[in-house]
């Protein structure tokens, strides 16, 4: 039997792949920036479809790692080398990547970290996404949007969490498993033997 | 204290009864292991490929985690298990790119120093010693992502040697280097195990080359006959008839990390060798040529014979399918090139006939891994998984970057005989090699090129 | 990062932006907005980054700053006083302070970042905010290897093509991540066997201090920031 205090601490690999992943996500991110500053001038507030792409590491990160932490931590270490990589955000990127992640982090937290099913991927998706919205709602949009304009926004962020950033981490673990490359995490273990 | 001298570990080391068995196979990498190493002492470990020596290595650094594998016996070191005796042991792996851990060479070799909570003061004045003692040729500074294949490797073994090690685990450290480049990494390990009061355990395929650095020689697994012994008798396969059409010719063929320009023809039925040291730029030509980068400057063109109805167009423009029943290429690293997650779903994406891939399985001592993942092979293993590919589709020019290194003298025999059945069928083949012995042995035709 | 503000200590740099931040997202003041940007474009020269870092990292914050501009000129609210004609259109105060107030708020972090070296930062946040050197160090070790990725991706395609099957863009990326894992857990082995993550003490090679000119850093955007919120409620 392994004890709690070994099942939670974070290994080396757990770190370096959780930075690993939040790495690979911190370019995707620079591109994503681009891509929403892009549809700023007609999408707006219907833009935020996209919006669950910036998510991704809350859930993917629990999922891969199966830790405590690992949601807050991916997404975090993410913005922050968005952030290294040049935003147009500056450090609010790094505040808001901490709403986030706690978003995420939550959605397995409430299971004890005992659940990494895709309804746990789900609500941490939408979590993520709940964050999200109010962090900028209250920074950016707080005077821009009209009232109609900010429940679609908050929702269509909450849903493209839970789609993009749930579902689709869910899809990404399970492709990944199959490769073979998360042997080393309980993630990865349901092998045959060759 | 000065220079990277003055270890403090005993460190001599004992396997009783000691298996590892890696998750997900059913075979024993090692088993019933039963040896002692004496402090002090120089040994070359030498075996079959897949024979477990760098599992053994592994096992040695305490790098075997549990949840990786199971194990069977104990390895001990100063009596200790080897992974509570990590602080005495430093190891090297066989791929050096890999184990850089920090973006600056001093940092990097400063790392393990930091770990080993060694005090400010001195952590410099080791760092500049080991370096030195490696001839490492750039100052601290140097960036680590910019460095050769061969000066990687030098840093790589000066980050192990500022820990001033007990044991000293070097895993092939000579692989991928041009001769020069190996002297110099073998002159300098002769001279840090001279200064270091440390056990070493060396692993190397090629035993006359490594005799000098060590006082003797253990052979792992029952394959004794496939260790390159100095002096065994190697196969001479040169082309018997005359090459026959050209097939794909290179024309002021620029070569742009080198400022270089290359006139070159293949021809059917004709092994042409390119050599040269590391950084020549023999890569960068054999990307060029198997029609995978788009040459900046000068041409590369087929000729009707190789290219059929596109022979008007140069082969970086044609569709990969096209691309890869005419000209096969093989990589210089062989796991940038497994695109599938098993061996036989990797033979099998070239199209060849299952009775041929289970012939290059079976030659080529692959075919107890046919469902393994491919990047879980041993070095050698996937080198050779990476030849039989391209091996496996058959196609009339083969371009292969170092297609023997890392293997015993079995497998490199049968690779040897392989590639030359495919040249006298009328196939032209291009070898980027270091390997002396393979140009002895099969090249008809050589291209040299200088840095 | 041989200029002033470029030697000084990665954590008194996070500090000073993080103040002024905080004080710009909470205005919507064109004097507030343009305060920061006219201190911080003067403070532009004392980092050390050179014109063309500059421009490659700081682009999109200007993309974007003119993207926020147009959208507020033409679809903005109207009831925002007119201050300038542009091509025919009239340009409202509301679109002048939006897009001044995205610079200002991009700024700080992103001239923090740029004057910062990544293993200074690790170093620094280590020392002096006792952040887990395993976390920061790990975390550093992983970004070292994102350059690398841009090879890696590039010879993925080639392995594709060299094996016959198209490259599409998503297998390629996801290639990439799998590659990039792989990477990650041979990176954390070679970083074991050098000892790290083997329990006790640990020590740090490069220097860092927290001098006297860190504490004029930190100084400095306390009143950056402090000048940001009276100018607002100046203006209230
Ligand atoms: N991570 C792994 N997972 C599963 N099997 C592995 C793993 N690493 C090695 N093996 C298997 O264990 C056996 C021994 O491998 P090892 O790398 O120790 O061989 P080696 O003697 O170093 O060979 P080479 O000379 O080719 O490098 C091989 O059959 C290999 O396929
Ligand atoms: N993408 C690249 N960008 C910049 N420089 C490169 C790139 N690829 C290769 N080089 C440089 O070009 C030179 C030639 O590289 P190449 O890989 O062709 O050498 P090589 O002869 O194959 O060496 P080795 O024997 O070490 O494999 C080297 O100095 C290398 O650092
Ligand atoms: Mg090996
Ligand atoms: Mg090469």
């Amino acid at each position: 039997m392994e004890t709690r205090a070994t099942a939670t601490r974070w290994r080396t690999v757990d770190i370096v792949v959780a930075s690993i992943i939040a790495v690979a996500f911190a370019a995707v991110f620079y591109a994503w920036n681009n891509l929403w500053n892009a549809l700023e001038s007609f999408a707006l507030p219907w833009r935020a479809v996209i919006y669950g792409v910036w998510l991704i590491p809350a859930v993917l990160g629990p999922l891969v790692i199966r830790k405590p932490g690992a949601g807050l931590y991916t997404e975090l270490v993410a913005a922050i080398v968005s952030a290294l990589f040049g935003s147009a955000w500056g450090l609010t990127v790094v505040v808001s990547g901490l709403v986030q992640g706690i978003g995420g982090e939550f959605g397995f937290a409430a299971t004890g970290y005992r659940n990494y099913r895709l309804g746990n991927a789900l609500i941490a998706g939408a979590l993520s996404g709940a964050g999200a919205a109010v962090f900028d709602l209250s920074v950016y949009y707080g005077d821009t949007f009209s009232a109609g304009q900010k429940w679609t926004y908050a929702a269509l962020v909450v849903a493209s969490g839970a789609i993009v950033a749930g579902a689709g981490s869910w899809a990404l673990q399970r492709a990944l498993s199959k490769t073979g490359v998360l042997d080393r995490f309980p993630s990865g273990r349901e092998r045959v033997a060759v | 204290m000065t220079g990277a001298c003055g270890g403090d570990g005993l460190s001599t080391v004992e396997f009783r009864g000691f298996g590892w068995r890696h998750a997900g196979r059913k075979a024993w990498a090692v088993r019933h292991l039963d040896l002692r190493i004496e402090h002090g002492e120089r040994v070359l470990l030498a075996g079959a490929s897949g024979a477990g020596k760098s599992t053994l290595l592994a096992a040695l650094a305490g790098l075997l985690a549990e949840d990786s594998g199971e194990q069977e016996g104990e390895v001990l070191i100063d009596g200790r298990p080897a992974r509570q005796a990590r602080a005495e042991t430093g190891i090297v792996f066989q791929d050096p790119q890999t184990q850089l851990v920090m973006s600056r060479a001093g940092d990097d070799v400063a790392f393990g120093l930091e770990n080993r909570a060694v005090p400010r003061d001195e952590i410099w004045p080791r760092v500049d010693a080991a370096l030195n003692a490696v001839g490492f040729p750039y100052d601290r500074d140097r960036n680590t992502a910019a460095l050769s294949g061969g000066e990687a490797q030098r840093l790589a073994i000066a980050g192990v040697i500022a820990l001033r090690p007990g044991l000293l685990l070097l895993d092939e450290p000579t692989a991928n280097l041009d001769p020069d480049g190996a002297q110099l990494v073998r002159t300098a390990i002769a001279k840090v195990i001279q200064d270091l009061d440390a056990t070493l355990l060396l692993v190397e395929h090629r035993v006359d080359e490594a005799l000098p650095l060590v006082d003797r020689t253990i052979t792992l697994g029952a394959d004794a006959d496939a260790v390159w012994t100095p002096g065994a008798a190697l196969p001479s396969r040169r082309a018997v008839t005359a090459p026959g059409e050209a097939l794909l010719s290179a024309e002021s063929l620029w070569l742009p990390h080198n400022d270089k320009t290359v006139h070159e023809v293949v021809l059917q039925g004709q092994a042409l060798a390119v050599e040269g040291p590391n950084g020549a730029g023999k890569t960068t030509l054999a990307l060029l040529l198997g029609g995978l980068t788009k040459p900046a400057r000068g041409r590369v063109t087929a000729t009707p014979t190789l290219a059929g109805r596109d022979a008007a167009r140069p082969p970086h423009r044609w569709r990969a399918s096209r691309l890869a029943a005419r000209i096969g290429s093989v990589f210089q690293n062989p796991e940038h090139q497994f695109v599938t997650d098993t061996v036989q779903a990797e033979l099998a994406l070239s199209g060849a006939e299952p009775a041929t891939v289970d012939t290059l399985l079976e030659r080529l001592r692959l075919h107890h891994l046919a469902r393994a993942n491919p990047f879980t092979l041993s070095g050698g293993e996937q080198r050779r998984l990476s030849v039989a590919t391209a091996l496996a589709a058959a196609p009339q020019v083969l371009i292969l970057d170092e297609p023997t290194f890392g293997q015993d003298l079995r497998t490199w025999r049968e690779l040897v005989t392989l590639l030359a059945d495919l040249r006298d069928e009328g196939r032209a083949l291009v070898l980027v090699t270091h390997d002396a012995q393979l140009v002895e042995a099969i090249a008809d035709r050589r291209l040299k090129l200088t840095r | 990062m041989n200029s002033w503000l470029g030697r000084r200590d990665a954590t008194a740099k996070l500090l000073a932006a993080l103040l002024v931040t905080a004080a710009v997202v909470t205005t919507l003041e064109p004097a507030a907005s343009l305060t920061v940007i006219g201190v911080l474009v003067l403070v532009m020269p004392f980092a050390g980054v050179p014109l063309g870092v500059l421009w490659r990292r700081g682009w999109p914050i200007l993309l974007s700053a003119a993207g926020i501009f147009l959208f507020t000129v033409l679809l903005g609210a109207r009831d925002s006083p007119v201050v300038a004609h542009l091509a025919g259109l009239e340009v409202r105060e509301n679109a002048v302070g939006y897009a001044l107030r995205l610079l200002a708020v991009g700024l700080p972090g992103f001239l923090m970042f740029a004057s910062i070296d990544p293993t200074d930062l690790a170093d620094s946040l280590v020392v002096h905010l006792r952040v887990s050197p395993r976390f920061a160090i790990g975390a550093l070790a992983a970004f070292r290897l994102a350059p690398l990725l841009a090879d890696e991706y590039r010879l993925i395609r080639l392995a594709r093509r060299a094996r016959g099957t198209r490259a599409g863009i998503g297998s390629s990326l996801f290639g990439l991540l799998v590659a990039a894992i792989r990477r990650g857990i041979r990176l954390a082995t070679a970083m074991e066997a050098r000892g790290f993550d083997r329990g006790g003490a640990r020590t740090v090679a490069r220097v860092t201090r927290f001098g006297w000119a860190d504490a004029l850093v930190v100084a400095l955007g306390l009143a950056l920031a402090a000048t940001v919120i009276l100018l607002k409620f100046a203006q209230t």
